[in-house]
């Protein structure tokens, strides 16, 4: 059995890295037959719009939402968190398709671009009671999204507290408010999940851990040899930076 | 492998417009959600559209195409376009904006930045304004892309604190032959890299004018630390999916687009291209019946300007 990454488009070879290192299989997904057999689906980060023009195109939709329905886990960050959403906010005129299944609301490029990307120490109470570790987790937030509104049906997993000097680039939500703002970041609905911040691209690997135990309970799946594309060079893998100001990364990652 | 302690939290801006510093692993973090993806050259509000749909994954905004910049009599001086003109495109996409800076200029990047672009690239196609030094972009908090011919230069403008390379091709010249020396170059150099002895590194570091601690750490990784997109005079699907088989992570397509004669179509069949890179008849499909593509230039012929060599 093995986890897909759907690799249209973003960061589906960090997700793709991430799953190897915990010993699955990851498979890139691009076209409808490719869903068949698969455990699990990780929508990556990346250009959500992007990722919609090229999935409506090769008739994916139909196949994700059966997917979704069908119970299997799915997994989206940033981008896919809008793909999940039953309803997005702050889009331009001639919006796009989404996926849908997640009982949210989502307001695309929340943090605008003052306060555009960032990363934090996000506090992840429920993520440390399954898989334990530091009660805080590096969260990276990539022109992010947030979740402005979460049915009942929904569990929240990790909130984000906004500083008190920034605006959100929605007027209508939130107009000179002096006092600190939550915003929802990370969500559980059933066999859906969603982070709008970026765990592939940091060495902690508890979310993905998290959503491996979605997929097949306690088990750990099988990790059979990675198939390479036959006479294409390798594309290696980019590295997990540090926070910092220089170059600086974790030396970790098996580049082989 | 513990991560180093950095300067932690959250990166604010405050009200008088004062900026901290972004930390790399953020910009970097940016520059790699555009992986696997088109960006596209725009001159107006209305190309911007048709790219947002045919899902580009960002625009460069501009007021000329680069074959237009390369046609003009005598070349003139090419500088950062006005800021209105982005701040127009900006207002009406959803996807990612970036504009060009001329090299070594950094109160333009310091405009583009202000008016919040996703990206600034320190562009060859523009007139350089400092023949000798490039910009220090360390300084900023906006992401930077440069360009490259060859993994030294690669290198010396990620030590400058580049977060995005790509290839500098020929642009605007509808000829893809430059961009793929310096693919080749960038990624040859890496292969030959991979095999030398540790003792060696010191003098493969002075020979291709780069920093030996990035030298270093090129080899150890196996690629550059950053993403690494193919530009310059790509004009077909099949282009694209050249500089994506030879290993770049995504492309620029500049005049290639709004040069052609149907732009909607072509610009959707190089985003295809270029996520179904090695599927030769899914290829084969989106190739046909796309009308013509733009006219080129024999780079061939000696009185060519080479805008790749402006910059070292």
């Amino acid at each position: 059995m093995a986890v897909g990454v759907l690799a249209l488009q973003g960061s589906f070879r960090e997700h793709i890295a991430c799953l190897r290192k915990l010993g699955v299989e990851a498979m890139e997904v691009r076209k409808p037959e490719q869903l068949e057999g698969l455990a699990g689906l990780i929508i990556p980060g990346g250009e959500s719009t992007t990722m919609a023009k090229l999935a409506e195109h090769y008739h994916l939709f139909p196949a994700l939402r059966e997917f979704g329905t069908s119970g299997k886990p799915i997994w989206g960050t940033c981008a896919g968190l809008i793909f999940l959403a039953d309803k997005a906010v702050g889009q331009k005129a001639g919006g796009q398709d989404l996926l849908g299944g997640l009982d949210c609301t989502v307001h695309r490029n929340f943090f605008g671009c003052q306060l555009n990307s960032f990363e934090t120490q996000l506090p992840v109470p429920a993520l440390v009671s399954e898989e334990g570790g530091p009660s805080s987790f590096r969260a990276v937030f990539i022109r992010a999204p947030a979740i402005t509104e979460a049915g009942p049906s929904v569990e929240v997993l990790a909130e984000y507290t906004v500083p008190s000097n920034f605006q959100a680039s929605s007027l209508d939500q939130v107009e000179g408010q002096e006092e600190l703002q939550k915003v929802i970041v990370a969500v559980r609905q059933k066999n859906l999940m969603a982070t709008a911040f970026h765990p592939e691209l940091t060495s902690d690997m508890r979310w993905h851990r998290y959503f491996l135990k979605m997929v097949n309970g306690d088990k750990n799946l099988e990790c059979r040899k990675e198939s390479s594309m036959m006479g294409l060079p390798q594309v290696k893998d980019l590295p997990i930076f540090r926070e910092a100001d220089h170059l600086s990364f974790d030396n970790d990652c098996d580049q082989g | 492998m513990a991560e180093a302690s950095g300067t932690g939290g959250v990166v604010a801006i405050l009200d008088n417009g004062d900026v901290m510093k972004s930390s790399y692993a953020v910009k970097v973090g940016q520059a790699q959600m555009l992986r696997g993806g088109v960006i596209m050259d725009v001159t107006d509000v209305e190309q911007a559209r048709i790219a947002e749909q045919a899902g580009a994954v960002a625009v460069m905004a501009f007021d000329r195409l680069a074959a237009d910049i390369r046609a003009e009599d005598g070349g003139g001086v090419a500088r950062m376009c006005d800021p209105g003109l982005i701040k127009e495109i900006k207002k009406a996409v959803s996807i990612p904006v970036i504009a060009r800076a001329r090299i070594g200029h950094f109160v333009e990047a310091q405009i583009l930045e202000a008016i919040g672009v996703t990206y600034v690239d320190e562009s060859e196609v523009l007139t350089p304004a400092d023949d000798e030094n490039h910009i220090n972009k360390h300084n900023f908090r906006v992401p930077f892309i440069c360009g490259c011919r060859n993994l030294g230069e690669a290198l010396r403008r990620i030590a400058e604190g580049a977060a995005m390379i790509r290839t500098k091709g020929e642009a605007g010249s509808g000829n893809v032959v430059e961009a793929v020396r310096h693919a080749r170059s960038v990624l040859g150099e890496m292969r030959r890299l991979r095999l030398l002895d540790e003792d060696e590194l010191f003098t493969f570091a002075k020979q291709i004018s780069a920093p030996y601690e990035l030298v270093k750490l090129v080899k150890q990784l196996g690629r550059l630390p950053v993403l690494n997109f193919g530009a310059g005079g790509i004009s077909t699907p099949a282009d694209a999916a050249l500089m994506m088989q030879l290993g770049c992570d995504g492309v620029f397509v500049g005049s290639g687009i709004f040069k052609s004669a149907n732009p909607a179509k072509r610009a959707r069949a190089i985003v295809q291209a270029v996520t179904h890179y090695n599927d030769s008849q899914l290829l084969a499909n989106i190739s046909s019946d796309l009308g013509e593509g733009m006219g080129g230039v024999n780079l061939a012929d000696d009185d060519v300007e080479r805008f790749a060599d402006r910059s070292d």
